[in-house]
Formats: structure tokens, C-alpha cells, sequence
């Protein structure tokens, strides 16, 4: 069984932070990480094919430091990677990026299913995943947090809803995204590193893959971003402090005071 | 050429594009900003701040044809076991915000099994001028390739120019699909939806980098301009009981938007109803605060005194102290209760974005410089050991 999986690189958004007197992002320091939703697709993967043989491919967008992702996902277990990277990617939403990862999806050739993260944490849209599955007339199942059976020709799934769950029968080739529920990513092992290390990443660029230019990256974007600011506080918040029990006191009157009570 | 670029003759070497550019893509070189084209995202950000015009966005970028055409808000009505999700309800306040402002009317797509269409009348009440109820059979369980057949369908024959639906596990799944069939912009999760008064684009408002920073986001050129919307995060619109009729458009369904390559086998709901977060009105969420898992009683004793859900940050939720379903922010769930008390939670921007539009927030901490103190409404700074108990002590005489 074919598998790949999309996998992003992401700036560690815990660390990033708004400096409260320049009202910038303070940038200093923040590394950039495989998208945390995305190790649990590389597992899933990897775990189908050391049940039913087959090869992972990994496959990312990104500026050439994103190679560093594939490094991982390779110590882990993937097959193969390939990077997608040219200047004229940038800019894309999640149109042009689903546009360019499905046609190198099928330069890269039989597959059965692609594996997704639910989202990735810097934009959080989780849109990436069904643009594939429909610029490749795919079936999906979305949010999905574990994988009952899988054949040859078929996949049962348990996708995540509101309420609990919907077991969903697809056939395949299909693509689906997974939640953090679905596994619990393995570590590298010292020869998985290595293998890593050592592996050759092949770059396609604009010319390796056969393509429309009015829709990648910017050009090829229907929405883009107008401007970037920073959230407004909630002022005139008020404090307690002290003893706990006047603590207490001060603040059941002043709810009382603010008709809370 | 590439499309952005620094006019260098313009260029005074003043750095506020290198503050300002959230990607850390401009620096200065012989007193020069430079842009790094593997790390601009070409947000603009930059552009705006230039005191003297000196960095040029040019882009090719024409309106597709017959942009005009598309007139008209559309809300997409989710059903869930036959029932109107409460943020469809929500989705048309904001509906009918931006059908006034555009002077347009505001259509319902309600989609379903065989009655389905008896919700119509629920959905002109809060505002619906018109609504398209596809009924059959096989509308009854939700099928992403079936219903965004239909609703690409129904988009490219009535052409709305903006289409809205809940940020609900269905709609995460139904609206990107229908989205790239239409080959149009998507922005999830907004915030903010307001109509430019002069261009009449939808300026859509979100959260990104985990809530560090917000982003206004536009789809100038293509039709519909499409969003979605999480649960509780837009004003409901108000019912009006007088307002019980509207058009009605019924939907044919035809052999091709039956095809579907997925089943579902079957449904469970397993999230107990206490659970539900989402539709508390008092809410006590307890974070890593409480050291260990037999704490957690104080965060459900207090709960029970004010009769509210209980919730966690994820740092309790990773530990095991509580379930996945309880937790709150931007890998859980998203509330707006009316208070939402933080025990031993810092604030993590992560946790913020999921509770930061509640109505009123009290936070209990020992740190008093933790961030969730900024967020506060009301910070009761000291040990929550001390303070909780006595908090249920003071609830519970006051019931
Ligand atoms: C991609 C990503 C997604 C994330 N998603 C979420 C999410 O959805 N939800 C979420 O909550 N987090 C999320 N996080 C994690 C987030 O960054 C924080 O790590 C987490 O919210 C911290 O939880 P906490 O506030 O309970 O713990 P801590 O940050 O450890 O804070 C504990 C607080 O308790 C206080 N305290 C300790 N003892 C006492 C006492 N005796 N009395 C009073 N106060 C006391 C401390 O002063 C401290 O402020 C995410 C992180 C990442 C990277
Ligand atoms: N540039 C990219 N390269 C490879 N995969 C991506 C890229 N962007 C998004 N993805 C995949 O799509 C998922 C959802 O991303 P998003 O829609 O951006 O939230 C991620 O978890 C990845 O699996």
C-alpha cells in the first residue's frame, strides 16, 4: 500500500508573542517545528505500512529549511520525501496550496490514501486536507481518530464529531485528516536518524511539475490577508489581593456591587 | 520580477517594515530593508506601514467574470439528528448584519432527510428571506460528496456573493470541499465579519499563530466569499414570532449529487451531556494549578455551587486529570459562557483564544503576574487552595 503524507512546517506558536510596547511580534528566538498534528499522520502511516508493507512518501510546501520536517518524518519511518519549493509558491492560501500539493501528488504516482494533520497550528484552518481530496476527485474523511480496518480497496474510519463519533466506510484511494487522538507518535531511533541524515531529498520546483501559473502561490489565491494586529486586551479588569478571606469578601461585594450577584 | 519589492530611491532605512512584518522576512542591509521572498508571505503588513511608499505589491489580479452577478447572503442551515445547530441561529445575526449593509436579502440552505424542510419556518423568524430545502432520504446522515454536490450546485446556479457556515465537524468538512469545487476563497474560523463600506467586500476577521495575532482577510476577485464561523462567537439573531413565512425553493435532487464513495456505518455520541462546555452559561475551568488529579474535586465542587460545566486547560487534560472534551482553547473546544472562572490556569494565548470572548472572567492564581490576570475581569490573586474552598462556601449560602 502507497501512502502519503503532507506534512507542514510551522513556527512554534506558543512562542510567539506580541511586544506590548512596540505592539510587534517578537520574533527573536522562535524555531519552527513539524506541525504537532501532522507526527500523528506520519504514525498512522507508518503503522499501515508495517502492517500491510507499502511505502511512505512525505511530502511538504515550504521555503528550503522546510526540508528539515522531512528529515524528521524520514527518522520515524517514512520511505521517501520530496520538498516543494520555488519563490513562487509564496503566498498561497489554501486553494493554491492544495492545487500544488495534489499535482505532485500525482507526478508521485499509485497511491492508496493520503494522510493529513487536522490543521496546522499557524493558520489553524484545517482546509488543506479536503482541497487535496477534491483537486484529486478523492472521497475524505475528516477529523478522524482511529483507523478500524484498512484493505486493499477499502478503510473504515471513525471521524470525530461533536457529540462522539461516525464510523465511515471509504474507498480507496481516499484522503484523510487526524486528530491527536488517533496514536501516540513514536520516537526516532538512533538508526531512524541516521537513515535521515543521510537521505536525499529531491526539490521540485515550478518546472518539475506540470501546472497552471494563474493558480499557484499569491496569483492563485483567492483570499489573502489585508492586515495583521494584534488582539485588544480586556481592560479595566479588577484585582484582589491579600489575605485570602478578605480576598474572598472583597470580591463576593464588589459582585454584588456590579449586580453579578 | 517578483511581486513584492523594496523601491530602493524610496527606501529612508526607517525599519518599521522590518517591525512589523510578523514573518520575520525584511532586514536591513546597507540601510536598506530587504525582503527574504522564502519567508514573506506577501501579507502586506509591510506595505501598510511604509511612511513613504517605498515597497510595491503589484499583482496581477482581475475579478472573475461576471462578479456582478452574484448578489445575496447565504447561511448554511446545519442539521444535526434532524435539528437546527443553535449556530445557525448565530450565523444569521451576523446575516442579516451584512444583508443590511449590502441591501440584499438573506437566504437559508437547509439541507436533510424527508421533514426537514418544517425547520424553514424557524429559520424565517430569525431573519431568512428565502430558503432552499433540498429533502430526500438520503440527506438523512450527513455525506461530505452528496451535500457539497448539492450546495456547489445550488451556489453556481443562484450565485450568492457570501456564503456562511457554522465551524462545526460538519461544516470543517462540507464547506472547504465546496469551496475548492468552486474554486473560490475559504477563511475559517472568523471573528469578525463586516462589509468594507466602500469596496462592499467582506472583511473577515480571525485569529492566527494561535491567537497572537489577528488577521483581516478579504477575497477581492472571486464569488462567493466564503466562512466559517465557531459556535458561540457571533450575537444570536432574535426571534421574531411574527415573521413565520418567506419563500420557499425546494430543491431537486437529481442522480448525480447521489453519488458517494463514503457510508457511514454507524453514529455514536458518547460525550456525556454534562460535558457540554459549549452551551454552559457559568463555566469553573481548573489548569495545572491544582498539582494533582484529586484536586480536580475543588474545580467540580465549585462548578456544583454555581451550577456550572466544568472545564480544563490542556496542561490538565495532557496529565490525565480529565477528559479530552473538557478542554478549552485552541486545540479544544471554543466557550462564551456568561462566567467563566480560571483556576491555577495561566492564560496561555492557546487557552485564551478558546475562552476569551465569555462575558465575564474571574481568575483565581498565586502568580500575580500570570497573563490571565490581563484577561480578567476580576483577578483574585493568591493561593487557590485557600481561596476555592471558601469561594464554595460563600456560593453555596448564597443558593
Ligand atoms: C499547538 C498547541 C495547542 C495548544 N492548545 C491548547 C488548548 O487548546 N488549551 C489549552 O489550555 N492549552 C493549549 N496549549 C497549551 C498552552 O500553551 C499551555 O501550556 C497550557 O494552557 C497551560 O495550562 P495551565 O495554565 O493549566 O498550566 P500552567 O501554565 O502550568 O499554569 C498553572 C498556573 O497555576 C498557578 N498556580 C499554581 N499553583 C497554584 C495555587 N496553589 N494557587 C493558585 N494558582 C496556582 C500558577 O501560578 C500558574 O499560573 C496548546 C499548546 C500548543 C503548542
Ligand atoms: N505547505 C504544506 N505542505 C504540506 N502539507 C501541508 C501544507 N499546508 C498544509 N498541509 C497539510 O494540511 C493539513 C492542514 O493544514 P491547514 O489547512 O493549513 O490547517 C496539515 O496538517 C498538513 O497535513
Amino acid at each position: 500500500m502507497n501512502l502519503i503524507v503532507c506534512v507542514k512546517q510551522v513556527p512554534n506558536t506558543t512562542e510567539v508573542r506580541i511586544d506590548p510596547k512596540t505592539n510587534t511580534l517578537i520574533r527573536e528566538g522562535i524555531d519552527s517545528i513539524l506541525n504537532p498534528f501532522d507526527a500523528y499522520a506520519l504514525e498512522e502511516a507508518v503503522q499501515i505500512k508495517e502492517q500491510h508493507g507499502g511505502t511512505v512518501t512525505a511530502l511538504t510546501m515550504g521555503p528550503p529549511q522546510a526540508e528539515q520536517v522531512l528529515r524528521e518524518a524520514i527518522s520515524v519511518g517514512a520511505d521517501k520525501a520530496v520538498l516543494l519549493s520555488d519563490p513562487a509558491f509564496a503566498g498561497a492560501d489554501t486553494l493554491a496550496t492544495s492545487y500544488t500539493l495534489a499535482r505532485a501528488i500525482r507526478k508521485l504516482g499509485d497511491f492508496q490514501l493520503i494522510l493529513c494533520g487536522k490543521q496546522a497550528i499557524d493558520g489553524d484552518t484545517a482546509q488543506v486536507g479536503p482541497g487535496i481530496a477534491v483537486h484529486l476527485d478523492l472521497p475524505q474523511v475528516i477529523f478522524v481518530r482511529r483507523i478500524r480496518d484498512i484493505s486493499g480497496t477499502e478503510l473504515v474510519a471513525e471521524r470525530m464529531t461533536e457529540t462522539g463519533f461516525e464510523a465511515v466506510r471509504a474507498k480507496l484511494p481516499a484522503l484523510v485528516t487526524v486528530v491527536k487522538d488517533i496514536n501516540q507518535p513514536r520516537l526516532p531511533s538512533l538508526r531512524g536518524k541516521m537513515t535521515a541524515a543521510k537521505a536525499e531529498i529531491p526539490v521540485w520546483t515550478v518546472k518539475d511539475l506540470d501546472l497552471e501559473s494563474g493558480r499557484i502561490g499569491l496569483q492563485g489565491s483567492p483570499t489573502w490577508v489585508r492586515k495583521v494586529f494584534s488582539p485588544q486586551p480586556r481592560s479595566g479588569g479588577r484585582r484582589f489581593e491579600g489575605e485570602p478571606t478578605a480576598v474572598v469578601d472583597e470580591f463576593i461585594r464588589t459582585l454584588k456591587e456590579d449586580g453579578m450577584l | 520580477m517578483s511581486v513584492i519589492q523594496v523601491i530602493q530611491d524610496q527606501c529612508t532605512g526607517c525599519t518599521l517594515c522590518v517591525k512589523v512584518c510578523p514573518y520575520g522576512a525584511i532586514a536591513m542591509k546597507d540601510q536598506l530593508a530587504v525582503i527574504d521572498l522564502h519567508r514573506c508571505t506577501l501579507c502586506g503588513a509591510c506595505v501598510e506601514k511604509c511612511p513613504v511608499q517605498a515597497i510595491a505589491l503589484t499583482l496581477e489580479r482581475k475579478p472573475i467574470e461576471g462578479m456582478q452577478d452574484y448578489q445575496g447572503i447565504w447561511v448554511y442551515a446545519e442539521c444535526r439528528q434532524g435539528e437546527i445547530q443553535p449556530v445557525v441561529y448565530e450565523l444569521l445575526g451576523a446575516g442579516q448584519r451584512l444583508a443590511r449593509a449590502r441591501q440584499v436579502p438573506l437566504s437559508a440552505v437547509l439541507l436533510g432527510g424527508i421533514g426537514i424542510g418544517g425547520h424553514a419556518v424557524h429559520l424565517f423568524q430569525r431573519g431568512a428571506d428565502r430558503v432552499y430545502v433540498a429533502e430526500s432520504e438520503q440527506l438523512d446522515v450527513f455525506q461530505d460528496e452528496v451535500y457539497s454536490n448539492i450546495l456547489v450546485r445550488l451556489i453556481r446556479e443562484h450565485k450568492p456573493e457570501i456564503v456562511l457556515a457554522g465551524a462545526t465537524s460538519m461544516g470543517r468538512s462540507l464547506i472547504p470541499r465546496a469551496a475548492v469545487q468552486l474554486g473560490t476563497g475559504l477563511t475559517a474560523d472568523c471573528t469578525g465579519l463586516e462589509i468594507d463600506a466602500g469596496t462592499g467586500h467582506l472583511l473577515q476577521t480571525r485569529p492566527a499563530f494561535g491567537g497572537n495575532i489577528m488577521a483581516t482577510i478579504l477575497c477581492e476577485n472571486h464569488r462567493p466569499q466564503m466562512a466559517t464561523v465557531r459556535h458561540k462567537v457571533m450575537a444570536e439573531a432574535i426571534a421574531d414570532e411574527t415573521r413565520t413565512s418567506g419563500e420557499i425553493i425546494q430543491v431537486l435532487i437529481n442522480d448525480k449529487d447521489r453519488i458517494s464513495r463514503t457510508a457511514v456505518e454507524e453514529i455514536v455520541h458518547d460525550v456525556e451531556e454534562t460535558v457540554n462546555i459549549m452551551e454552559a452559561d457559568v463555566i469553573v475551568a481548573g489548569g495545572r494549578g491544582l498539582k494533582v488529579p484529586e484536586n480536580f474535586k475543588l474545580i467540580k465542587d465549585l462548578a456544583g455551587a454555581l451550577n456550572g460545566a466544568v472545564a480544563a486547560s490542556r496542561a490538565a487534560v495532557d496529565a490525565g486529570w480529565i477528559d479530552y472534551a473538557h478542554q478549552v482553547g485552541q486545540t479544544g473546544k471554543t466557550v462564551k459562557p456568561k462566567i467563566y472562572f480560571a483556576v491555577g490556569i495561566s492564560g496561555a494565548i492557546q487557552h485564551l483564544v478558546g475562552m476569551s470572548s465569555s462575558d465575564t472572567i474571574i481568575a483565581v492564581n498565586k502568580d500575580p503576574n500570570a497573563p490571565i490576570f490581563q484577561s480578567a475581569d476580576y483577578g483574585l490573586v493568591g493561593d487557590l487552595f485557600e481561596i476555592v474552598p471558601e469561594l464554595i462556601k460563600r456560593f453555596q449560602s448564597l443558593r
